[in-house]
């Protein structure tokens, strides 16, 4: 695949008032993304849009290429990806299903795939407002799996997303989820790095001897039955084992390449933590859920409540040892779903039945509540948040917890 | 500074471009001052349809933490400004999103401004205005409804105007100075900075008083629990004889109440019955299904499902049996079809005097007489309002 010529839009770094879409469609630019694949659906589209602008602007060199379906989107970035190319997609709810046959094989293939999942609930109804469920679904299949808060995280976290995927020692593809509307149609203020600088901190793709090229003969998947299955597996297990040292050297490396990050103030990859340190409680959540909470959460300490919260940034890899240590300190956590899993243990959502696997080792637990709230793009607001605290307080104050999930702001 | 917050109301699609170009300028000025700002669209309107009210709103604050309180919204709770970019929503918005009848000035805070683009009288625009319980001011910009959208974009200096509109009656937002320099940066024309100074000159405010305007209770959903909702996202169809009074009196035009859409439109449909020749062209095409069949099948177009589109008026055979019309000239959704049953000379005559005030204006489809222009031209220089 022909590298092209730097975008000469971005030669310098600039200021942008630009949504979390467009801050990734950026970042593609400045990635200098080979193979770009669209099929429209809201709330991802906005990413497409942008892309598309910037190719027509002149500003980025892609092959961008609007496929009849989100299955063949995600094939061809698949196929683009074995022959060397660096390669962006993405879609939302329903559209991202649609294309999950490719989407299984691309983790199965070890494709560095970068993907954006702009979260939107699943049909039926037809809403467009963000759920978790979405993303969530390739949760076990070998994608790892981040959530941005901002639009400044989504451009830096699609550079991470990059130089990580790509790193032979992974080779496993990346989806970053965006909370529709709050981050996919929301214009802030985002520091764009100079294309140069970005040069910098990403290599260029190298498949090795894994590219599918004349010169390199090779077959890629094979049919094989139980007697090689196993092992595929195992490897694609250790490839997403090894691409927590891969996060932490890239992410380290991102925070000195680029002074303007979202990144400076947060010391882990993994997740954030805000007024943690002497928190009773720990408000647990993804997304954009973090604004509403971190506002509540001042509001309660000058009430002198020890409030704090941890923002998971990384689902997959699951930053179990970090979690572990971070949440061992407190009283309580009260975990917030966007998303649901009917039937599970508890009845309550994925993020929190895995925080409270996570947690099971630890000789002191803490409380562990779960709260479904903000469903289909209903606000979460700073009383929903004070809501979920009172509820957690009382089973701190009884040392009992009467009901383990809670949905909030649901009529009823 | 406390974070100021201001919304633009426009016609989805028609006008995005325009409410765009105002809320991202906002933003831009605010950033000369060293402030923080946000500018995103209300995302239940999203995606637009083409004249469909939607909102967009700027958001600037001193820092991020300030900013904060106000992310992760559809809409602001509140604003200091709401602009007005079709005078014809002051009747009240209504989204696609089945938000219900919003009045235009619901969101405007106590003391807070309404900027209308008009050629309305200010008392006019008042009377079509829902009452509120608290004092606003009401500052027009004497101008035709702009339509710089996403297909078409004309760049009649509208967002400009507004700008320097803006600075003059919300003054704790920005500076006029930072906002030339926005527009100056951004467009890189000295004539649309002259129109935004000219604006900010010109600015003047109609106050309107606590109880002023149109009393009606505006039309709003029922929102269910889970516990009374049906199952399976079904809605049931209004009952069946619903619609039709029995017997001689036949016909009434009814509407399921969870499908009502009408305050969407700028502009109605209205049927000469007398011309009609049965073709069923109307019926067939509406987009929304609004033609009611009649006793005696003439096509009555139910103001309680039409979104103005006007398909009806285009697919229509005969020569002004349907003529689309301004919508503000209407103040209820009333059956044309039962007024010209009522009194049969009476409806003609209003239907004929609305069709001559029609040819007269200059909505949506351009200039109707040559030298509309200038006239207008020479209108939007003069300042808004009655004093
Ligand atoms: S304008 Fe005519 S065609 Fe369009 S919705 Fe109204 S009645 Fe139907
Ligand atoms: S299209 Fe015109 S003539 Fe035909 S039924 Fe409708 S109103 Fe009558």
């Amino acid at each position: 695949m022909t590298t092209t010529a730097q975008p000469a839009l971005f030669q310098s770094g600039t200021e942008e008032l630009i949504s979390g879409s467009e801050a990734i469609a950026i970042a593609c630019a400045l990635a200098d993304v080979d193979v770009i694949t669209a099929y429209p659906i809201r709330p991802y589209d906005t990413v497409m849009q942008y892309v598309a602008k910037l190719k027509a602007d002149g500003a980025f060199d892609c092959d961008f290429i609007v496929a009849e379906s989100e299955h063949s989107q995600f094939e061809i970035v698949k196929h683009a990806s074995a022959v060397g190319a660096r390669t962006f997609c993405g879609s939302s709810g329903v559209g991202w299903f649609y294309a999950f046959e490719a989407i299984t094989v691309t983790a199965g293939l070890r494709m560095p795939v970068v993907a954006m999942v702009g979260n939107r609930a699943l049909d039926d109804p037809g809403a467009f407002g963000v759920e978790h469920n979405d993303a969530m679904a390739v949760r076990d299949l070998g994608w790892m799996l981040y959530w941005v808060a901002t639009a400044q995280e989504a451009l830096d976290a699609a550079l991470l997303a990059y130089r990580v995927a790509e790193d032979p020692s992974v080779f496993l593809p990346m989806a970053l989820s965006c909370d529709g509307s709050f981050l996919t149609h929301s214009q802030a203020i985002v520091n764009v790095p100079a294309a140069q600088q970005v040069q910098q901190y990403l290599p260029p793709y190298d498949r090795g001897r894994l590219q599918l090229h004349p010169d390199n003969p090779i077959t890629v998947a094979p049919q094989v039955n139980e007697d090689w299955l196993m092992e595929i597996r195992r490897q694609a297990d250790e490839a997403m084992r090894r691409s927590v040292g891969v996060i932490k050297e890239a992410y380290a490396e991102l925070n000195e390449v680029f002074p303007s990050s979202s990144f400076q103030d947060q010391p882990s990859p993994f997740i954030e933590e805000y007024e943690t340190e002497d928190a009773d409680i720990v408000i647990v959540g993804m997304g954009t859920l973090a604004l509403p909470v971190r506002v509540a959460i001042r509001r309660l300490r000058e009430q002198g409540r020890k409030i704090g919260f941890l923002r998971v940034k990384f689902f997959r890899p699951f930053a179990t040892e970090e979690i572990r240590e971070a949440l061992s300190r407190c009283k309580a956590v009260c975990v917030v779903d966007r998303d649901y899993s009917f039937g599970s243990p508890s009845y309550g959502g994925v993020l929190f039945n895995d925080l409270r696997s996570a947690l099971y080792p630890l000789e002191s637990r803490p409380h562990i509540l779960n709260f479904i709230a903000g469903l289909g793009g209903r606000e979460v607001h700073v009383n929903d948040v004070n809501e979920m605290v009172d509820i957690t307080q009382k089973a701190v104050d009884t040392g009992k917890i009467d009901q383990e999930t809670t949905w909030i702001g649901v009529r009823e | 500074m406390a974070t100021v917050a201001v919304e633009v109301v426009y016609r989805g699609i028609f006008q995005k471009t325009l409410a765009r170009n105002i809320v991202r300028s906002i933003v831009f000025a605010a950033r000369k001052e060293g402030k923080i700002g946000t500018a995103f669209g209300r995302y239940g309107d999203s995606p637009e349809r083409n004249g469909i009210p939607a909102k967009q709103f700027a958001i600037v604050a001193d820092d991020a933490e300030e900013l904060e309180e106000n992310l992760a919204r559809y809409e602001a709770s509140e604003v200091d400004v709401t602009i007005n970019v079709d005078d014809t929503m002051c009747k009240g918005i209504e989204s696609w999103a089945w938000y219900g009848l919003q009045p235009i000035n619901e969101l405007t805070k106590p003391g807070g401004t309404l900027i209308v683009t008009s050629r309305q009288e200010a008392d006019d625009l008042v009377q079509d205005m829902h009452q509120k319980d608290s004092p606003y001011d009401l500052s027009i910009i004497r101008s035709t409804v702009s339509f710089s959208g996403l297909w078409v974009y004309k760049d009649d200096h509208t967002d400009v105007r507004i700008l320097g509109n803006l600075c003059r009656v919300c003054p704790q937002l920005v500076s006029l100075d930072s906002m030339l320099e926005a527009i100056r940066e951004q467009f890189d024309n000295e004539t649309k900075v002259a129109s935004a100074r000219r604006a900010y000159d010109l600015a003047n405010v109609r106050p309107v008083e606590p109880g002023e305007g149109n009393p009606e209770t505006p039309f709003k959903f029922e929102l269910p629990g889970w516990k009374e909702m049906e199952e399976g996202l079904v809605i049931k169809a209004i009952d069946e004889g619903t619609g039709f009074r029995g017997g001689e009196e036949g016909y009434q035009p009814v509407r399921n109440s969870v499908f009502k859409k009408f305050s969407t439109r700028s502009m109605r449909p209205i049927v000469n019955f007398e011309t009609c020749i049965k073709c069923t062209l109307c019926w067939l095409q509406c987009p929304d299904t609004c033609f009611d069949v009649t006793p005696d099948g003439l096509y009555d177009a139910n103001m309680e499902s039409c979104c103005g589109c006007g398909v009806c008026e285009a697919v229509c055979p005969v020569p002004d049996c349907v003529t689309m019309i301004n919508e503000q000239h209407f103040d209820d959704n009333s059956s044309q079809y039962e007024a010209w049953q009522a009194d049969a000379d009476g409806y003609k005559q209003w239907m004929t005097n609305l069709i001559d005030v029609q040819k007269q204006e200059s909505r949506t489809h351009g200039f109707h007489h040559v030298g509309g222009y200038a006239e207008e031209i020479a209108e939007s220089a003069q300042p808004g309002g009655d004093n």
